[in-house]
């Protein structure tokens, strides 16, 4: 007896809005990791003395270093507010006998984010 | 029950450890210095923020930090090649390419941040 | 509201077609019509070929499970009205290799479900004069959210992963043994281990979190492998760092 077996289109993600937020999502990985290489550009400048990080700075301001890291940025934002939002599926915490909601959860990731981006910020600028 | 230890599990902790770590922390890093100074928003003098980074806190965070991201990637980006274009019959090289550039990003990590 | 609503069924026969074929038919609109309702009309009425699953009619058998304009339905839970003015496409639920029409082999599931060893498990059974296995309310919340399943297997048709490689163990046999791994009176969580760690276990998820949007009983799937993955993941770098103790 012969059964069908539907093909599987290569972009099989293209089909469906919430598949293409997946990858989207998932893609925000290559961001990060371009994160970790700008910022290791970043310190090899500042370890090289005044002129050298003007230098970097003078680089990273031109039109199209800074559209990519809009363009990071952006993605580096989606994979904050997806992996903050799919916290507590993975983490059930208890206190006190009774399930943390999952707003609870989510709204302490959004409070350590805050807190956390405000001590590096003032460390950087003061 | 060790003899089918696969490095997975492992591998799914750095993914996972990684994965907040930059959600935390690159967001205001990557808007710092990929946006907000190079339009001359903030200009924080170069002293500054050498002498921020020659502290061994600092060290220690960004070292954190980049070896967690790159494994972050490393794990994310390997399964969005196997689901995403269906390549995982290329398992082998893809499985190198990422977490063996993770391990390279990672060594070039410590040694910027040792001798800075 | 309109008299009738078309629906475009896919027919599929082995042996005639090389692949499924779409036929027309036109069913009354009534309001409390779900899809299920409009197929066994087709095949009262109008066309006693079509061949289809179905059992309950009340979304607890979890037999009608179809593919609905794109989306992974119980055909008994859907209705006519939610799809006016149509027409509806209504195909055989994705992932699965069709038989006929509408029917699909779910053999692959009824082969992995066994391997997660859904059942209670005990280290030493309790003689039966010792009365029931006691549980709290707190105990029974635990995982009673896993217990709603259904085995309707939307999510196996929602799951991009399972769509590509049918070796993953898939979304309900996971939160299956969740079920009893997380049952107080259970104790086999580490015979369930070996299948539920493998490549083509929990690892294979990428948390698309599509199994999760399908279920139609709220069992949250993905949330069951998300929340295994933690607990393997802890185990296995506790037995690194700690070898000597026995779990």
């Amino acid at each position: 007896m012969s059964v069908y077996q539907r093909p599987v289109k290569l972009f099989w993600w293209l089909e469906k809005r919430s598949y293409v937020i997946f990858v989207l999502r998932e893609l925000s990985s290559v961001f990060i990791a371009w994160f970790v290489v700008f910022l290791l550009l970043l310190v090899n400048a500042i370890g090289d003395g005044a002129a050298s990080y003007q230098t970097f700075v003078d680089w990273s301001g031109q039109w199209w270093v800074v559209a990519i890291n809009v363009i990071a940025f952006l993605f580096v934002l989606l994979h904050t507010v997806t992996w903050f939002a799919l916290a507590p599926r993975a983490m059930v915490i208890k206190m006190r006998g009774t399930r943390v909601p999952a707003q609870g959860v989510v709204a302490a990731h959004y409070l350590a984010w805050f807190v956390l981006s405000a001590v590096v910020a003032w460390v950087v600028l003061r | 029950m060790n003899h089918r230890r696969s490095p997975e599990p492992f591998l799914w902790m750095l993914f996972s450890s990684g994965g907040m770590v930059a959600a935390l922390m690159v967001p205001i890093l990557l808007f710092l210095f990929g946006i907000a100074i190079p339009l001359d928003l903030w200009s924080p003098a170069p002293a500054h923020l050498l002498a921020v980074l020659r502290n061994p806190i600092t060290r220690l965070v960004l070292f954190g930090l980049c070896v967690l991201a790159l494994f972050h990637w490393a794990h994310r980006f390997r399964y969005t090649l196997y689901d995403g274009l269906q390549l995982k019959r290329y398992a082998g090289p893809i499985v190198v390419l990422c977490y063996g550039g993770a391990v390279v990003g990672s060594v070039i990590a410590a040694a910027l941040l040792a001798t800075v | 509201m309109a008299d009738e609503i078309t629906l475009e069924v896919a027919r599929y026969r082995p042996g005639v077609d090389a692949e499924p074929v779409m036929q027309q038919y036109q069913v009354p609109l009534r309001e409390h019509w779900a899809i299920l309702d409009g197929l066994t009309y087709i095949k009262d009425q109008l066309d006693g070929t079509l061949s289809f699953r179905w059992s309950c009619r009340m979304g607890i058998c979890g037999s009608c499970g179809m593919t609905v304009n794109g989306e992974p339905q119980l055909s008994c839970a859907t209705f006519l009205t939610d799809y006016a003015p149509g027409p509806i496409r209504v195909e055989p639920l994705r992932n699965f290799p069709v038989i006929r029409d509408l029917v699909v082999d779910i053999d692959d599931f009824m082969t992995k479900l066994p391997t997660v060893k859904p059942w209670v498990i005990r280290d030493v059974d309790e003689p039966v004069e010792a009365g029931e296995y006691l549980q709290t309310p707190e105990e029974l919340d635990d995982y009673k959210q896993f217990s709603m399943c259904i085995n309707c297997m939307l999510c196996y048709s929602a799951c991009p992963v399972y769509s590509l490689d049918q070796d993953f163990i898939g979304p309900a046999a996971i939160a299956l043994a969740q079920r009893y791994n997380l049952d107080s009176r259970d104790e086999g969580a580490e015979e369930r281990r070996a299948v539920l760690t493998s490549p083509e276990g929990i690892w294979a998820c990428t948390f698309v979190g599509e199994c999760s949007a399908a279920c139609p009983k709220g069992v949250d799937p993905a949330g069951a492998i998300q929340r295994y993955k933690l607990t393997a993941a802890t185990q296995s770098i506790k037995e690194l760092l700690m070898p000597r103790i026995k779990r």
